[in-house]
C-alpha cells in the first residue's frame, strides 16, 4: 500500500522544472521543437502520427498536459477545432490562451491553399481557413521555423540567442536539403497518385505529383461502397501509380481500390514517428521522397 | 595553369617538325619562336576574355537566383497575407449552432414518475409518435481577453404552445493564474460524469434512470463554480459550486445563502497509447424548503423540507487502437448515485435512502456505426412511515435495459434507433425509439 501511494504521488509531482514547457498537437511542431531548443524545453505531444490530429477528443491527460505549459504549438486553421478551445479552457492556463505569446499557430506564418470560395457542410468538413495539413512543404517549415525561434525567444530570453543560433543552423541546413530534395525528386513531376483524405497536397504542391482522386468523396467523409465503384470506373481506364495513405487513415478503402486496380497502397509517413525512418524532419522529407521513388512508373 | 599548359602543348606539336629538318636556319628558328609567342599571347588574351565572361555570367546567376528567391519570399508573403484568416476558433463571432433533435417514439403505458421517487422535473418515456423534441440554439465567443460566454436555449412544443427553456448562461475566465477556473450565471453542474453534457451528445436517446431520478435530467446550478487543475502529468481536477437555484434537489429561498453546494474530484490519464479514463467524485448537499415533486409549473404530491444529500461515483474508460479511433473505439462508463434525505414529507417525519446506478457500453464496429448496452436501475428505501404518500416504499427496484444502433455519416449528423425494456414501473413495457440528431453551425466539441 505504500509502494502504491509512493506511485501515485510520484505520478503527480509537478513535470520537470525545464526552461519551457511545450505542448505540441502534433508530432511535426514537436520535431521542430526539437531542432530550435534541444534540450531547453519538456515537449507534451497530443498525436502521434497513428492519430488523425482532427479527431482527439480533449481527454484527461491533454487538459493535465496544457495546463503545465508554457507554450502551445499547433496547427490551427481549424485542424484541431473539436477539442482545442475545450482543451483551453479547462486548462486553467491563461499563457496559452488565443492570443497570449504562448498560443503559436504554425498555419498562421504559411501560404494556405485549397482555401474554398464557399463554406458549406454538403461540401462536408471544409476549412475556410484552406487546407491545414501544411507540414510536408519545405517552405512552409522553414516559415514556422523563423516565427517560431521569435517566440521562443520572446518567452525565454534567457535563452533568445541559442535558439536563434539553432534556428539559423536549422535554416541553413534545411534549404541546403531542399535543394538536394528538390533536385533528387525532379522525376517524380506528374506522378499521378490517389490519396485517402486531401493530407498530401502540400506535398503534391511542393513535388509537382497529381493526386487524381481522394477516396473520401468529401473532405472528413468516409468513402461509401458506391463512392468507390465510381472511382474505380473512373480510374480503370489509366490506373494511378498508387494509392498513398497516412497511418491514422483507415486502409481498407485504400486496400479495395488497389486489389481492383491492380496498384499499390503506398504507405506514408506523413509525419514524424509515421514509419520507423521518420525520426525527424530530415529523415521524414527523405523517407517520403524514397518512398515514392520505389513506386514511381 | 591553362596557359603554360597550352604553350607545352603547342610545343611538342612544334618540336618534332623542327627535329625532323636538319638544315633548320637560326633565323627559322627566330621566327618561330616569334609565332609560338605571338599565339601564346593571343591564347592568353582570349582566355581571360572568356574567364571575364564565366565571371559575368556567375555572378548575374547569382543575382538572378537572389531575386527569384525574394520574388518567391514576396510573393509567399503576398499569399500568407491573403490567406490569413487567422486560425481564431471563431470564424464567426460570436459561434453560432443550433441542433436538432427529434423523433419518433412508440411505447405501450409509459411513466411520468418512478414508484418511491418524487418527480424531479420532465421525465419519464414521452408520448407515442412523432415529435419535432427539441431545438437547441447555442451562441458562445470570448467576450474578452479575461472571459469566455456562453448562452445555450431550447425550443420546444408543450401542448400546443412554444416554450424556450433557458438553459444555460455562463461566464468563464481564462485568465487566473495557476489552474485556477471561476465560472458563474446558470450553468450544468459537474456532479456526475454526464451531467454537463447536452442532451443530444448521449450514446442513448434518454437520460439513464439515476439522473431521472435524482436530478431530473440533469442538475442546473445558477450561482458559481470555482475548480482547480493540480499541476501534474495525471490530470487531478477539484472544484466547488455553491447553487442559489431552485433546480432539483434544492429549492430557491429568500435567502442570501446558497441552498445547494457541490464538490467534486477529478482524477484521469492514459494507459498506453491506447486507453484513457478518468475517475469522478463528487457530493451535492442541499437544503430543500417544501420541494414539491411534478412537472414545471404543476404542484402536485407532498412537500419535502430537509437535508438531501447524494454522492455521485463516476468513470468512463475508452479504447481506441494506438488511440486511433476512426475505425473502432470502446467505451465503457458506468456512474453510482446514494442519497440520503432527512427531514419531513407531507407533514410525516421521513429519513430515507435512495440509490441508482447505470453500466453502457458503446461499440464502434466500423466508421460512421456504433451499437450500444446500457443497464439503469434505481431503489428506494424510504421507511414504512410514508405508506400512502407517493414516497411509499414500492418494494421492488425500477431498471431497463436497452440497446441502441446509431449511424454517423459526419460529424453533424446521426440516426438512432433504440429498444428499451422498460421495468420501471410492475407492468413491464417495451419501448422503441427513432431519432435524429442534427447540428449546424459552429462545429461541436470534442468532449472525453
Amino acid at each position: 500500500m505504500t509502494r502504491f501511494i509512493a506511485v501515485l504521488v510520484a505520478l503527480w509531482l509537478p513535470v520537470s522544472a525545464s526552461a519551457l514547457n511545450v505542448f505540441s498537437c502534433e508530432p511535426e511542431w514537436a520535431a521542430l521543437i526539437g531542432e530550435l531548443a534541444g534540450d531547453n524545453v519538456e515537449i507534451t505531444q497530443a498525436t502521434t502520427a497513428f492519430q488523425d490530429p482532427h479527431m482527439l477528443q480533449a481527454r484527461p491527460s491533454l487538459i493535465a498536459g496544457a495546463r503545465n505549459a508554457d507554450l502551445l504549438i499547433c496547427t490551427g486553421a481549424d485542424l484541431e477545432i473539436g477539442w482545442l478551445p475545450l482543451l483551453l479552457r479547462r486548462s486553467g492556463n491563461p499563457e496559452i490562451q488565443p492570443g497570449s505569446p504562448g498560443y503559436f499557430m504554425a498555419a498562421d506564418y504559411v501560404r494556405r491553399i485549397e482555401i474554398p470560395a464557399s463554406i458549406d457542410r454538403s461540401q462536408g468538413d471544409v476549412h475556410p481557413q484552406g487546407n491545414p495539413h501544411i507540414h510536408l512543404h519545405p517552405r512552409n517549415i522553414e516559415r514556422v521555423a523563423e516565427a517560431l525561434a521569435d517566440r521562443l525567444a520572446e518567452l525565454d530570453p534567457a535563452n533568445a540567442a541559442s535558439y536563434r543560433a539553432n534556428a539559423d543552423d536549422f535554416l541553413q541546413r534545411w534549404s541546403d536539403a531542399r535543394e538536394r530534395w528538390e533536385e533528387r525528386a525532379m522525376p517524380l513531376a506528374g506522378m499521378r497518385l490517389v490519396s485517402h483524405h486531401r493530407s498530401f497536397s502540400y506535398l503534391a504542391d511542393w513535388l509537382d505529383l497529381d493526386i487524381v482522386a481522394t477516396l473520401e468523396p468529401k473532405p472528413g467523409i468516409p468513402p461509401s461502397g458506391a463512392q468507390l465503384s465510381k472511382l474505380l470506373e473512373q480510374l480503370t481506364p489509366a490506373p494511378p501509380a498508387g494509392i498513398i495513405r497516412a497511418q491514422f487513415e483507415n486502409e481498407r478503402p485504400a486496400h479495395w481500390l488497389s486489389d481492383r486496380l491492380s496498384i499499390p497502397v503506398i504507405e506514408m509517413a506523413f509525419t514524424v514517428g509515421g514509419s520507423e525512418q521518420a525520426t525527424d524532419l530530415f529523415s521524414l522529407y527523405e523517407h517520403t521522397i524514397a518512398t515514392l521513388e520505389e513506386y514511381r512508373e | 595553369m591553362r596557359i603554360s599548359t597550352t604553350a607545352i602543348v603547342l610545343l611538342a606539336i612544334g618540336l618534332p617538325a623542327a627535329a625532323a629538318n636538319a638544315q633548320v636556319s637560326g633565323d627559322e628558328v627566330a621566327e618561330l619562336r616569334q609565332m609560338i609567342s605571338e599565339m601564346r599571347d593571343d591564347y592568353e588574351r582570349r582566355i581571360s576574355e572568356l574567364e571575364a565572361r564565366l565571371d559575368t555570367a556567375e555572378r548575374e546567376a547569382r543575382v538572378a537566383k537572389r531575386d527569384a528567391g525574394e520574388a518567391f519570399e514576396l510573393a509567399e508573403e503576398a499569399a500568407i497575407q491573403q490567406s490569413s484568416g487567422s486560425s481564431a476558433p471563431n470564424t464567426f463571432n460570436p459561434s453560432i449552432g443550433a441542433v436538432l433533435d427529434g423523433g419518433f417514439t412508440d411505447v405501450g403505458g409509459g411513466w411520468e414518475e418512478i414508484p418511491g421517487f418524487q418527480p424531479a422535473g420532465e421525465i419519464g418515456t414521452g408520448e407515442s409518435g412523432f415529435s419535432p423534441g427539441e431545438v437547441e440554439i447555442n451562441l458562445k465567443a470570448s467576450v474578452d481577453a479575461r472571459y469566455f460566454g456562453n448562452v445555450t436555449f431550447a425550443l420546444a412544443d408543450e401542448e400546443g404552445e412554444v416554450e424556450v427553456e433557458f438553459e444555460e448562461a455562463w461566464v468563464q475566465t481564462t485568465a487566473l493564474p495557476a489552474g485556477f477556473t471561476v465560472m458563474g450565471g446558470r450553468f450544468f453542474s459537474e456532479a456526475g460524469y454526464l451531467n454537463d453534457f447536452h442532451f443530444h451528445a448521449d450514446d442513448f436517446v434518454d437520460r439513464p434512470l439515476p439522473y431521472q431520478a435524482f436530478y431530473g435530467g440533469r442538475h442546473t446550478v445558477d450561482g458559481i463554480q470555482a475548480r482547480w487543475v493540480a499541476p501534474t502529468s495525471l490530470l487531478f481536477e477539484v472544484g466547488t459550486e455553491l447553487n442559489w437555484g431552485g433546480s432539483f434537489p434544492a429549492t430557491a429561498n429568500a435567502e442570501s445563502s446558497p441552498g445547494a453546494y457541490t464538490l467534486f474530484a477529478k482524477l484521469g490519464g492514459d494507459v498506453g497509447a491506447s486507453n484513457s479514463w478518468q475517475l469522478g467524485l463528487s457530493h451535492v448537499a442541499a437544503d430543500a424548503v417544501d420541494r414539491v415533486g411534478g412537472h414545471e409549473g404543476e404542484e402536485e404530491g407532498g412537500a419535502f423540507t430537509g437535508d438531501s444529500d447524494l454522492t455521485v461515483l463516476d468513470f468512463v474508460w475508452k479504447w481506441a487502437p494506438l488511440g486511433n479511433p476512426t475505425v473502432n473505439n470502446f467505451k465503457l462508463q458506468g456512474e453510482y448515485f446514494m442519497r440520503s434525505e432527512d427531514g419531513t414529507f407531507a407533514d410525516l417525519a421521513y429519513d430515507g435512502d435512495q440509490e441508482g446506478w447505470y453500466l453502457q457500453g458503446v461499440w464502434q464496429f466500423a466508421p460512421l456505426w456504433r451499437v450500444g448496452l446500457r443497464h439503469d436501475r434505481v431503489d428506494a428505501d424510504n421507511g414504512p412511515g410514508l405508506a400512502g404518500t407517493e414516497l411509499e416504499d414500492p418494494g421492488r427496484s425500477s431498471h431497463r435495459s436497452s440497446v441502441m444502433l446509431d449511424w454517423s455519416p459526419s460529424e453533424f449528423s446521426r440516426l438512432r434507433l433504440q429498444y428499451t425494456d422498460d421495468q420501471v414501473l410492475e407492468e413491464s413495457d417495451s419501448v422503441w425509439y427513432l431519432q435524429y440528431i442534427m447540428s449546424i453551425g459552429a462545429h461541436g466539441a470534442h468532449r472525453f
